[in-house]
């Protein structure tokens, strides 16, 4: 049997394709590392062993025929639980999901089926993906495997600690204001937000739609393009999808881009900054000098109204799509919905029931970014919040039009600080907030965000670099980033498991 | 009068398409509850909505139809409420950039009272059904989304309605144009048609114009509650002013119901947070830009209107606009008939009246469409054609239509076998006059001393001319021939 510690989605596909070993004995293999890790990281919250295996079996089979295979035949892919899977428990993190099992499947899902990948299991996650640590969810916080005291990221920290530690070679997260980016950073793997539209949102339980978007977690970037290409494409299930060609971005991953032209974001070296993730990234920087990279500062200057346009644009967006969840059609209905004190005495039935079935069913986190973002559609309120944050919306747009007529590839730190302890925020919304400072800007601006690992902390930590493209120049930001990964060794490092 | 009423219509009207506004979904009526639904319609967690570009293209048809500007750019907006029958708790709508503003429908003037006139219409905007909630028993309400998700347009007209016989006649018209154009079929009793009614008064008092607080009344399921809400709610406002003294200034609007088997609006509970919809653009879908290149296309696909049915009927056929109205009101089966049988007999007037008198009578006695009427257009021209050459007399003819109504058999069979035909040789005629003077002397006699009007003694001469003609005779020339006779005799 293979190391799985050292193993990656690519390595895998050839031990397979030369027959020296199975789909199922590889399946079974990040099931029995599941058994003895997952206790300890509460990285899966749904894991049906036979089902893993049966789909492993039946790539086998399909192999031994002879028949056409797909990209990721036998590989396993770890799923936040913010993915719709068919007749599978998909619930969010959250109590209100409780017991759901969509009679479909996320159109990445099936894209994925297509590819004869083999789905391991659905990751924790932050609840509803409203959250940068993976600490509110129902279902308890995943831990990080580099020190399991900390924190793995969120808001999809169980799919980032799923690929660090080795519980699967590849995942898939979502990431709305940097919660792909956030969690591979802090996990040291690579994490990809594309370009809003690229990859289709059927089937991803909405957060905030105009910002959500799903992502690919692994190893190295090799990895990451081959699922990437597997994911990506225009569905006529998604209106939002956009029609544009997906590059064969595994095939051109080793070309040198044409232009390396880089811009640092001044903006992300300001206070708040952790010194030792600035020395890595300024490391990072000598790095690409050396390979011929011209690079330059470049200012973002609205990006210091990024997190407040995001937490009006984001929990304004939540407020409705959440409001589903009312315990009528589906999800927690509350068993004891009698009047709780005079005022309820006068309220039907029914909206007693709703009321009782959504206080139950959400956790405190989600219930602060509806109430936020109802009071900032609220009629009187929405110019003056909703509206507005429309508006910077659009300067943190053009910020970045800008930023690439100079560079091509823009580079910072993915966050500031690296992981932090459990509980060590949890009190704290607003310091919590902050952990998405450099990732937000790109949701709102729709452009492409990658982070990869760029260097360890003095006690261990990985710390993520972040590059930024122009909108579905995801195929240089590959390139670019495979630049760096060529030159470094810190996508092979592993966290010190048992 | 002592006041004067002022309406303003909300009407909702479901598209004829396929599938949802946006999904796959089916649209069929009539089916058992919730069996209509697919993830979409339900709004299950990840579930997407893409547009019905069909459901989109009929809302276009529609709105240029009624001479709206059209959007060049439009977008979808969610209007944010909670309630059971809305499976997301929002609603996909249109808010501040409909697709379409403006617009007018020209009411004809009715016998009811109706003065007529234009209607302007202040927009019309394309949105999802909701389901439907039934009150049941036991305390429970129960809902039914095969509704939910249907193609929905909403359009709204100006506060400029006087009176209820005019409110009613520019929901038939609506009526008459979506289901000409094709867009919808309107009944109100399946509720693809759905009206409420904004209606307050205008009362002169002490040289002054007061207006009453505005109530909306909902819960119109028939043209006939419509008319019986507005005038009883005029009556309750006009009581209700005279009481409190209550004007627009002094009270927020009011949602009434409407109970048709009481006969009167009663207040109605609000929806929760009726008051704020929290809307915002629908991240979901992507705004729809509309060219030039569309609308004229759109445009193309759009026949004769009834109002413009109407014109030309008025103007090129001469007709009386009752008349015309009459023909065009009854939908397009009616004014088709009635076209086909002008156009092939040249007479319009004479086939409006038989159309009128004969076709629809007979079609209303049996509960026919014009679709199941046994006599076929081309068959009427006939037997009009040969009334017109004398061939047979108005009464005969009558009786023929009624024959071909009765045994579907052809004009020629029926002529042939009841002895059909029209004497209308001057001879024969002249001595079924002079056989008739000789068997009455006594009219003579009247005639020639004067006694009785020449009038009525030929009545009763020309009944005995056709009766000993068996009807036959040309009844124009009977007159005629009378005519010149009876002035012999009364010199």
């Amino acid at each position: 049997m293979t190391d799985l510690t050292r193993a990656t989605a690519a390595s895998l596909l050839s031990l397979m394709q030369t027959k020296q070993v199975s789909a199922e004995e590889i399946a079974r293999g990040y099931l029995e590392r599941a058994e003895k890790l997952n206790p300890g990281l509460n990285v899966f919250v749904h894991l049906d062993a036979e089902r893993v295996l049966d789909q492993a079996r039946v790539v086998d089979k399909k192999r031994q025929s002879g028949g056409p295979l797909g990209a990721l035949a036998g590989v396993p892919v770890a799923i936040k639980d913010v993915l719709c899977v068919q007749g599978e428990p998909t619930t969010c993190g959250s109590r209100m999901l409780r017991g759901f099992k969509p009679p479909y499947d996320a159109t990445v899902i099936t894209r994925l089926r297509q590819a004869d990948a083999v789905l391991i299991g659905k990751t924790n996650m932050d609840e509803f993906a409203m959250g940068s640590s993976t600490e509110n969810s129902a279902y308890g916080p995943t831990r990080n495997p580099w020190d399991p005291e900390r924190i793995p990221g969120g808001s999809s920290g169980g799919s980032a600690a799923a690929v660090a530690a080795d519980l699967a070679p590849l995942s898939l997260g979502s990431d709305t204001g940097g919660s792909i980016r956030q969690p591979a950073a802090v996990c040291g793997i690579v994490g990809l937000k594309p370009t809003y539209g690229r990859v289709s949102r059927y089937g991803l339980i909405a957060f905030a739609s105009s910002l959500d978007q799903i992502g690919p977690f692994s190893h190295d970037l090799a990895d990451a393009a081959l699922l990437m290409e597997a994911i990506s494409g225009r569905d006529p299930m998604d209106a939002t999808s956009v029609d544009t060609p997906v590059p064969a971005y595994s095939t051109t991953l080793d070309t040198p881009p044409k232009s390396l032209r880089i811009g640092l974001v001044r903006e992300f070296f300001g206070e708040g900054l952790d010194p030792e993730v600035a020395a890595s990234v300024r490391e990072a920087v000598r790095v690409y000098e050396a390979a011929g990279a011209t690079v330059k500062d470049v200012s973002l200057p609205h990006s210091r109204y990024g997190a407040p346009a995001y937490y009006v644009v984001a929990p304004a967006e939540c407020s409705s799509n959440l409001a589903r969840y009312d315990g009528t059609i589906f999800g927690h209905r509350a068993e004891d919905f009698s009047a709780k004190s005079p005022e309820e005495e006068g309220l039907p039935p029914l909206v007693r029931m709703m009321m009782a079935s959504r206080s139950e069913g959400f956790g405190a986190e989600v219930k602060r970014r509806i109430m936020l973002g109802t009071f900032a559609l609220s009629a009187g309120y929405a110019d003056q919040y909703y509206t507005q944050a429309l508006k910077v919306r659009r300067l943190i747009r053009n910020d970045f039009d800008a930023a690439f007529q100079e560079v091509d590839v823009l580079i910072g730190p993915t966050t500031p600080t690296a992981a932090f302890k459990l509980g060590e925020k949890s009190a704290d919304p607003l310091a919590m907030y902050l952990s998405d400072i450099y990732t937000i800007t790109t949701n709102l601006a729709g452009i492409p965000g990658l982070s990869i690992p760029c260097g360890l902390t003095s006690t261990g930590l990985p710390v993520g670099l972040q590059l930024m493209a122009p909108a579905f120049a995801e195929e240089n930001l590959l390139q670019t980033a495979r630049v760096f990964e060529r030159a470094t060794d810190w996508h092979t490092r592993r966290p010190p498991l048992a | 009068m002592e006041y004067t009423i002022v309406i303003g219509l909300e009407v909702h009207v479901q598209l004829l398409t396929e599938s949802k506004m946006f999904s796959a979904c089916g649209t069929e009526f009539g089916l058992p509850p919730n069996v209509q639904t697919d993830p979409v319609s339900l709004g299950m967690p990840g579930t997407l909505p893409v547009m019905n570009r069909k459901a989109f293209e009929l809302a276009l048809k529609t709105a240029v139809a009624l001479g709206a500007e059209i959007a060049p750019f439009t977008k979808w907006d969610r209007k944010n409420y909670y309630y059971p029958d809305l499976p997301k708790n929002y609603q996909i709508s249109q808010y501040d950039l409909p697709f379409s503003r403006g617009g007018s429908l020209s009411i004809p003037a009715r016998k009811d009272g109706g003065g007529g006139g234009q209607v302007t219409l202040t927009r019309v905007h394309l949105e999802e059904d909701t389901g439907k909630l039934t009150h049941g028993s036991g305390g429970f309400s129960e809902v039914d989304l095969n509704r939910a998700g249907i193609p929905l347009l909403e359009i709204v007209t100006e506060p400029e309605i006087r009176s209820v016989a005019d409110a009613k006649g520019c929901l038939e018209e609506l009526r008459l144009t979506l289901r000409s154009l094709g867009v919808s079929d309107c009944e109100m009793q399946e509720g693809s048609l759905r009206c409420d009614a904004n209606v307050n008064l205008h009362i002169p008092h002490e040289g002054k114009m007061i207006a009453t607080p505005i109530v909306e009344i909902k819960n119109l399921n028939s043209f006939r509650a419509v008319e019986r809400a507005l005038q009883y709610e005029a009556e309750r406002q006009y009581e209700a002013w005279k009481k409190d003294g209550l004007t627009i200034h002094d009270a927020f609007k009011e949602t009434r119901g409407w109970s048709d088997p009481e006969g009167i609006t009663k207040p109605q509970r609000q929806k929760e947070t009726a008051a704020d919809y929290r809307y915002f653009p629908e991240p979901d879908l992507v705004p729809v830009v509309v060219d030039q290149e569309w609308i004229d296309r759109v445009r193309s696909s759009i026949g004769e209107l009834p109002t413009q049915r109407r014109a030309r009927f008025e103007s090129d056929h001469g007709l009386s606009p009752y008349d015309a109205n009459v023909l065009v009101e009854q939908g397009e089966e009616v004014a088709d008939y009635y076209d086909a049988v002008a156009k092939a007999t040249g007479e319009y007037k004479l086939a409006s009246n038989w159309i009128q008198q004969d076709v629809l009578r007979v079609a209303k006695e049996r509960k026919i469409s014009l679709a199941e009427f046994p006599v076929r257009p081309d068959a009427l021209a006939d037997l009009i054609n040969r009334v017109k050459s004398k061939q047979l007399n108005t009464n005969q003819g009558r009786e023929v239509l009624g024959k071909m109504i009765e045994s579907g058999e052809s004009i020629d069979a029926i002529v042939t076998a009841g002895g059909y035909g029209m004497v209308s040789d001057r001879g024969a005629i002249l001595e079924a006059i002079e056989a008739a003077l000789a068997a009455n002397p006594k009219a003579v006699e009247d005639l020639s001393n004067g006694k009785k009007r020449p009038d009525a003694v030929k009545g009763f001469l020309r009944g005995q001319v056709m009766k000993s003609t068996g009807g036959k005779a040309d009844p124009a020339l009977v007159g005629e021939l009378l005519d010149a006779r009876i002035a012999e005799i009364s010199g």
